[in-house]
């Protein structure tokens, strides 16, 4: 969980007292969280609201959670924009081995995307098209605002090799950061929800918008590529813009209070996007691109509530009513880690505690109904940027899977990772552009 | 499969294909819904009023207003109450449209207030000629594919008897062998024999699509008997007769069906939509798990389909017939992954499929019906 919250409570005290700032907007947002603030580890983050490529979307937004985000830019929308409200992500398996059709395909799927997220239908729409075939947009959609739809395209490792095989010819140019994941203390990965050829990160404030989006995309893949395990989520583990509440998570605890900001150039230069000088070589096309880390983690929902408060707050390191660190007043005051538990969430997660790593968090808490055995299958879809995964999450949920005190109340069921190619520059550009050509 | 529900739907898809493919046919004239040149319908809950009972072939709208206060949903039957076109759910105070290729002949409107029973009915004339221009690629293609539907239920009927007669022998392994083999035709060719409306619900319909009053007949009643029940009652014994003299129905009437392009194309993509929702999942055989013999035949039955609209689709759309082409060739390598060379009907039980093997055959029917889905705008439209 920890990482996948993300929210790092403390961690966002040191950033800004590393800073030598007084209390910013950003400190201010940042650790807030609670426990799960896997988020805090890396840049403080979760909230990370941050915008788009180089648009100058406003990052917080609340007030234009009906408008459109810009599709093209310098890097893909959907990282640092400004975190909505709903989710369904998306791996696919690609199912042809032919690299012409699957560059087709990445480019009708930009296509589609560019007009989704502008609000529009795909191809020629929902309705009026010829009575006795299917109409090229499922309608879904229709009447309904963009809803800040974005569309955050990813590429996993078995993309460029599989069983031994160079499937589209790109083997030679899969980035070292493109890692596959260790295995985690206490993780129980299951295949079906794991890994994947490809992704598509839906986010909008509408959960119609979201999965219209996806189904599409889906829908114009078949006989290309098939999906491999899907997500829904809602209610952004992230804390976005300073003077929002800091979002809950499903124990109960703030998440997200110090997340990386989207308006923080500086810090997302440094943590989450790939510089042109660090993409040299057979990396060179990820410059401005960024790694994706998806873990579904399962909360013990029930035991979890049949545990103390004390108990609670104390895995966590701060308080359940106010989201204080430990010995602190307010949410956002600066945690002291040691008056922490030595197996606190936040204390492990913090900055502090991993010499100074941040990650964006954008995760989501996701309710799949209950799981057979009357448990809410319920719990956190962990999702965060960073520029190198080696250095990101890795080093994290090691720490956090060894030691951590809320492990006993979650588990990591599903894992993926994906290199995040740059933004689509043009209408001319696509999806994947820089790999492939 | 489904019972009555789908067989309306396909009756309805069909009939709109229709409607499109003779676009360039005499068109009744008139523009908005209800307006001139439609004829009237006016239902109540005791009556059923035209405004003409006689009107020319081709192209004709009905108007209906529901000036009841009951549901309604009107009909128009063909001769042995075949499903020309119908539209349910019109509420009180409430107009629809019905539009249909309508050719020369005798046909009966029926009003069903309340959505039940034979309706309140009306007998109407279509008269001339009034039939589309059309490719005559096309005419050709549904001549061959009424030929393949009408050689399919022939062959059915030997292999139905077989299975009827171990049935009758009470002969649980004899009657298990030939189950699936019996069916084979029939899987070919459903959306055809669900235009029938009547026979599917008696031959094919599966425990959970028995309606209140209905009794359960057919193949999948006898299914249960043999694998579940392991034993052959003297109603299973009837019930065989029965099933035999259903299908020799279907046998009789399955030439006389609605057959158009569009319809085909159609029929073609529902066969998948058939192995997506029942086949796939192991719903459609629960007790004798020999879907993948019916998911081959349902998958025969669409290919045959499209061959036959081919010449049209090549020209019209060469990229879609490309894909198809690559699909079906898919579809088939999939399922011959899953033959047996010992089992009776030639393929795995498919309880013996892992969820790995049914995701990728799922895969493989969203990757063939996609495409399939656009085959009727390929054949309706002209280029």
């Amino acid at each position: 969980m920890t990482q996948d919250d993300g929210t790092t409570t403390e961690d966002d005290k040191t950033a800004q007292t590393a800073e030598g700032s007084a209390p910013s907007r950003r400190s201010l947002l940042g650790w807030g969280g609670a426990g799960l603030a896997l988020g805090a580890v890396a840049a403080g983050g979760t909230a990370a609201a941050l915008r788009t490529g180089g648009d100058a979307q406003p990052a917080g937004a609340d007030a234009t959670s009906r408008s459109a985000v810009a599709f093209h830019g310098t890097h893909q929308a959907g990282i640092a924009t400004a975190v909505q409200d709903r989710l369904h992500f998306a791996s696919f398996d690609v199912t042809t081995d032919d690299r012409d059709e699957l560059i087709a395909l990445l480019k009708e799927w930009t296509k589609a995307a560019a007009r989704m997220t502008a609000g529009d239908t795909v191809g020629d729409g929902a309705v009026g098209g010829l009575a006795e075939a299917p109409p090229d947009d499922t309608g879904e959609a229709l009447g309904l605002p963009p809803s800040r739809l974005t569309l955050t395209f990813g590429i996993g490792p078995t993309l460029f090799e599989k069983d031994g095989k160079d499937r589209f010819g790109i083997k030679a140019r899969r980035p070292d950061a493109l890692i596959d994941l260790p295995q985690f203390p206490g993780d129980n990965l299951d295949k079906t929800r794991s890994g994947g050829d490809l992704c598509v990160q839906a986010c909008a404030d509408d959960p119609q918008v979201a999965v219209h989006a996806i189904r599409n995309l889906a829908r114009i893949g078949f006989g290309k590529v098939a999906i491999r395990w899907s997500q829904l989520g809602f209610g952004k583990t992230s804390s976005t813009t300073p003077d929002a509440q800091t979002p809950r998570n499903m124990f109960g605890f703030k998440d997200g209070t110090h997340n990386l900001a989207g308006t923080d150039s500086a810090a997302l230069d440094k943590h989450v996007w790939v510089a042109d000088g660090a993409a040299k070589g057979k990396e060179s096309w990820m410059a401005g691109g960024s790694y994706l880390v998806a873990r579904r983690i399962r909360m013990h929902i029930e035991t979890w509530d049949r545990t103390s408060r004390k108990e609670q707050e104390d895995i966590f390191g701060r308080d359940k009513g106010e989201g204080a660190p430990v010995g602190r007043k307010h949410e956002r005051d600066t945690p002291h880690l040691k008056s922490m538990l030595p197996t606190a969430h936040v204390r492990l997660a913090h900055p502090d505690s991993n010499g100074g790593i941040r990650i964006l968090r954008r995760g989501y808490s996701f309710t799949d109904g209950t799981d057979g055995l009357g448990r809410l299958d319920a719990g956190l879809f962990f999702l965060a940027y960073q520029r190198d995964v080696r250095q990101g999450f890795v080093p994290l949920q090691k720490r956090l899977a060894a030691d951590d005190a809320l492990n006993e109340y979650i588990q990591h069921v599903g894992s993926a990772v994906f290199a995040v190619p740059p933004g689509v520059r043009n209408a001319d550009d696509w999806w994947g552009r820089e790999l492939f050509a | 499969m489904r019972a009555h529900r789908s067989s309306v739907v396909a009756a309805l898809a069909a009939v709109t294909a229709v409607t499109a493919v003779a676009g360039c046919a005499a068109k009744n004239d008139g523009k908005e819904g209800g307006g001139k040149g439609a004829i009237e319908v006016t239902a109540t809950d005791s009556s059923c009023e035209l405004s003409a009972k006689e009107f020319p072939a081709g192209h004709v709208r009905f108007a209906v207003q529901n000036k009841g206060s009951k549901v309604t949903e009107v009909y128009v039957y063909a001769a042995g109450d075949r499903i020309v076109t119908e539209r349910e759910n019109i509420g009180p105070g409430t107009k629809a449209e019905i539009t249909a290729e309508i050719k020369a002949g005798s046909y009966e409107v029926a009003c069903k207030p309340g959505m039940k029973g034979d309706g309140i009915r009306q007998k109407v004339t279509a008269s001339g000629k009034g039939a589309a221009k059309r490719d005559p690629k096309l005419d050709a293609a549904v001549a061959a594919y009424r030929s393949y539907v009408q050689e399919q239920a022939d062959q059915t009927l030997p292999e139905a008897q077989k299975f009827a007669d171990a049935v009758k022998d009470g002969d649980v392994e004899a009657a298990k062998k030939a189950y699936a083999l019996s069916r084979v035709g029939w899987e070919r060719t459903e959306p055809v024999a669900e235009s029938f409306g009547d026979i599917d619900p008696k031959v094919d319909v599966r425990a959970d699509g028995v309606e209140k009053g209905q009794e359960w007949t057919g193949w999948h009643k006898l299914e249960k008997s043999l694998w579940e029940e392991k034993k052959i009652s003297g109603d299973d014994k009837k019930l065989a007769d029965r099933l035999i003299t259903d299908l020799k129905d279907w046998q009789k009437r399955v030439g006389k069906a609605e057959i158009t392009p569009t319809s085909m194309a159609n029929g073609a993509k529902e066969l998948l939509d058939e192995v997506a929702t029942g086949k796939v999942t192991g719903e459609e055989e629960r007790y004798s798990h020999t879907d993948l013999v019916d998911f081959q035949g349902n998958v025969e039955g669409a290919q045959k389909a499209y061959e036959l609209l081919k010449p049209v689709v090549g020209k019209n759309d060469p990229a879609l017939a490309k894909e198809l082409d690559k699909q079906f060739k898919a579809i088939r390598t999939l399922l011959d992954d899953h033959r047996d060379s010992k089992s009776a009907d030639g393929f795995a039980s498919y309880d013996t499929v892992g969820k790995g093997e049914r995701k990728k055959l799922s895969d493989g029917v969203n990757a063939l019906a996609e495409p399939l889905s656009k085959l009727a705008a390929a054949v309706a439209t002209t280029k």
